[in-house]
């Protein structure tokens, strides 16, 4: 156990890379091996601020690097809140959810104690809770942190819901490449089934719960809230048909409730400090009516990436040049992700939208996991794009046809724009896929998510697609190259005359798309067929 | 020999999976309600021998969950971490998500196959490096980042490739 005392270290303070020498030996002592600037990540500003009451999912970080075993994390008011939930019941427990009225933090949105509320009754058998931990959105490095430095909230987390649902048996369903953080929660739990908060009659309630961890091998999908159930059951990771919803017929068949990482990890603060003040944390900015505080974090083209936990209503302009130390390299900002690569990009003009769910879908995009992507100035918009519908075409699993077929066309357009053969039509082509793979033409949201940065790129970056179609030359004969010789000079004889018109006209007159050519090429000075007579053959 | 796709072929699973393996198995299937849930955890551990599954090894996991081949070689085949043919001692995947897109993938990935001298999906002559691409590690602060086995690293700059390969021998 490590202690940063200096763990709130000034602003300006850059992040120091870490050798690779370095990187190595933190992973063979057992410690986040890439921790590139631990010294201040999430705990931001003053640290008198980094209280239960402020900053409800990350101040214990304020006292250590990582709360990694059970006394210490009970030391600061761990397991506090479970206790407060086993005094209630369920129902109670879950009513305070729905008052709270926590929006998940997977992406969607959607009032966690509502979600809860879908339950079918308790009938004696078996009711699960799985905590989708399969963070695999580009962009997306929130549940991680929470994971590997706080496991033990994760846990109290999922046991007070678990009693509100009624949940036997649990799983956290996590990723194959999140290894130091599977590591750290199993060995979380088993100090948990070792101390009586887990296992049978918790705390010596009536309140029992199992919970495994289980991991993932790679795939995308498994982020899905049904695929995840497949992939759990053992099956491929296919999303399922819904209705039936999970709460209705999930793992197994069972009632079973799905919840974010960071969702879960809100429950103990609620359970402590109660739903009025949890409602009232947007308060400290006033701009939004999202309550609870959120994992906000930033990446891309920026001096300082990171994470920072702030009460929803922060701007992407204050926590991109704040916190996040502003442009790399001085640069313009050209673009940005709210949440992950399955959101609308969003431009300069959105800078000073309120960072909250109902805000960021006004501005025209989704606040998704609330992870800031960068793009600057430098970029260009076609092969940025090709990346990201590459990233969606392999993990699409391939279940139905829209998506199967769809991503790589996509893909085989954008590689073609991106290598200087794309064809009149094809940027129509994908603006067709946006229509063809939306919600409704597909059974699931992959493809969709697929195809938001695709449609806010073509809303907003038009042009630089269309730069890059290129017209095929056409071919001409002696006897045609004379005639458009001549048309030439009748047309900037008709131009010298300070007459455009006319000379759309004679263009028109010719009903030959040589000679549309002909006016457009020699108005832009462009080196087409007809602006330089020579090069007809 | 008749191809029966909805039953695995009965095998002697203890003459393809070590004690250890068949031990290991069996405490996964004990964390589910139904013995298949465990068919990944089951792949999962029975590469960690070679680095990858090969067919024998698929049916007797079938043989084991008792359920059909097919569908263990569904979820075989479905997994990017699953290998189904040979790979190196070491697996390298590189992320090349978006995050380390913008950061510097490109230049990174390119360093990675000329000093291995191979391309993404191959494995080099002495066995030692499989190079692949993996989307998102979760690590886009850092970017670009790389997985190798087990260990993250980023962000790692072209300039320090032969250093980390170093510690893979």
């Amino acid at each position: 156990m490590s202690h940063n005392e200096d763990v709130l270290t000034a602003q300006s303070d850059q992040p120091k890379k870490l050798s690779i020498a370095e990187q190595f030996a933190r992973r063979k002592q057992g410690q986040a091996p890439s921790q590139l600037n631990s010294q201040r990540v999430p705990i931001y500003g003053d640290k008198a601020t980094a209280t239960i009451e402020t900053k409800p999912l990350t101040w214990r970080l304020a006292h250590h690097d990582a709360i990694l075993d059970l006394a210490t994390y009970q030391s600061l008011r761990g397991f506090e809140g479970l206790k407060t939930a086993l005094e209630k019941a369920p129902k109670e427990v879950g009513d305070m959810i729905k008052a709270a009225n926590v929006r998940g933090r997977g992406g969607a949105g959607f009032n966690a104690g509502l979600k809860w509320t879908f339950m079918t009754p308790p009938d004696g058998g078996p009711r699960y809770l799985i905590c989708n931990a399969d963070e695999m959105e580009p962009g997306t490095f929130k549940d991680r942190l929470l994971m590997e430095r706080l496991p033990f909230q994760l846990i109290e987390g999922m046991l007070i819901t678990a009693h509100a649902i009624g949940a036997t048996d649990g799983y956290i369903f996590i990723r194959g490449e999140y290894i130091l953080a599977a590591e750290r929660l199993m060995a979380a739990i088993d100090e948990c089934l070792a101390n009586n908060l887990m296992g049978d009659n918790i705390l010596g309630s009536e309140f029992s719960f199992n919970l495994h961890v289980h991991t993932g091998a790679g795939r995308y999908i498994c982020g899905e809230e049904t695929a995840l159930i497949n992939c759990l059951e053992g099956r491929r990771a296919n999303p399922r048909t819904k209705p039936p919803f999970p709460q209705v017929s999930g793992a197994w068949g069972r009632p079973t409730v799905v919840n974010n990482v960071e969702t879960l990890s809100n429950m103990p603060a609620i359970m402590i400090n109660d739903v009025e003040w949890y409602q009232s944390l947007p308060n400290e900015k006033g701009n939004s009516t999202t309550p609870g505080t959120k994992i906000f974090g930033c990446s891309g083209l920026v001096n300082d990436p990171g994470l920072w936990e702030l009460p929803f209503g922060y701007t992407a302009r204050e926590i991109i040049e704040d916190f996040a130390g502003g442009m790399k390299d001085g640069k313009r900002l050209k673009a940005w992700l709210p949440g992950g690569a399955s959101t609308d990009f969003l431009t300069t003009e959105h800078l000073d939208v309120a960072m909250d769910f109902d805000s960021i879908q006004k501005a025209g995009s989704r606040m998704g996991t609330g992870l800031i992507m960068v793009v600057d100035e430098s970029q260009d918009m076609v092969p940025l794009l090709k990346n990201l519908e590459i990233f969606f075409q392999r993990e699409s699993c391939g279940f139905c046809t829209p998506c199967r077929d769809g991503l790589p066309w996509g893909v085989k357009l954008l590689t073609a724009i991106d290598d200087g053969q794309g064809q009149q039509g094809d940027v129509e082509k994908l603006e067709g896929l946006t229509r063809d793979l939306w919600l409704g033409k597909t059974f699931c949201a992959h493809a969709p998510g697929a195809m938001e940065p695709l449609m806010s790129a073509l809303k907003y970056f038009r042009h630089e697609f269309d730069s890059k179609i290129v017209v095929p030359a056409i071919e001409v004969d002696a006897e045609t190259s004379q005639w458009a010789e001549s048309e030439i000079k009748k047309v900037m004889s008709s131009m010298g005359s300070g007459s455009p018109a006319a000379s759309s006209n004679s263009s028109a007159d010719t009903g030959s798309n040589v000679n549309s050519d002909t006016t457009a090429g020699a108005e832009a000075g462009h080196k087409t067929l007809t602006s330089n007579p020579s090069d007809v053959k | 020999m008749k191809i029966v796709t909805d039953k695995a072929p009965t095998v002697d699973v203890a003459s393809i999976l070590t004690a250890q393996e068949i031990e290991g198995i069996h405490e996964y299937i004990h964390h589910y309600p139904h013995a298949r849930a465990a068919s990944l955890d089951a792949l999962k551990l029975v590469q960690k021998r070679n680095g990858w599954v090969n067919d024998a090894q698929v049916n007797a996991i079938a043989n084991l969950l008792d359920v059909p081949v097919t569908d263990i070689e569904g979820v075989a085949t479905f997994f990017n971490r699953i290998y189904r043919s040979p790979v190196g001692r070491h697996v390298i995947l590189v992320c090349d998500s978006i995050a380390c897109y913008l950061t510097g993938y490109e230049e990174l990935a390119a360093e990675l196959k000329t000093t291995l001298g191979i391309e993404f999906g191959q494995t080099t002559a002495d066995g030692r490096f499989t190079l692949l691409p993996i989307c998102c590690l979760g690590n886009c602060d850092k970017g670009p980042s790389v997985l190798i086995d087990e260990d993250t690293f980023g962000p790692v700059s072209p300039s320090e490739v032969a250093e980390l390969l170093e510690y893979y021998p």
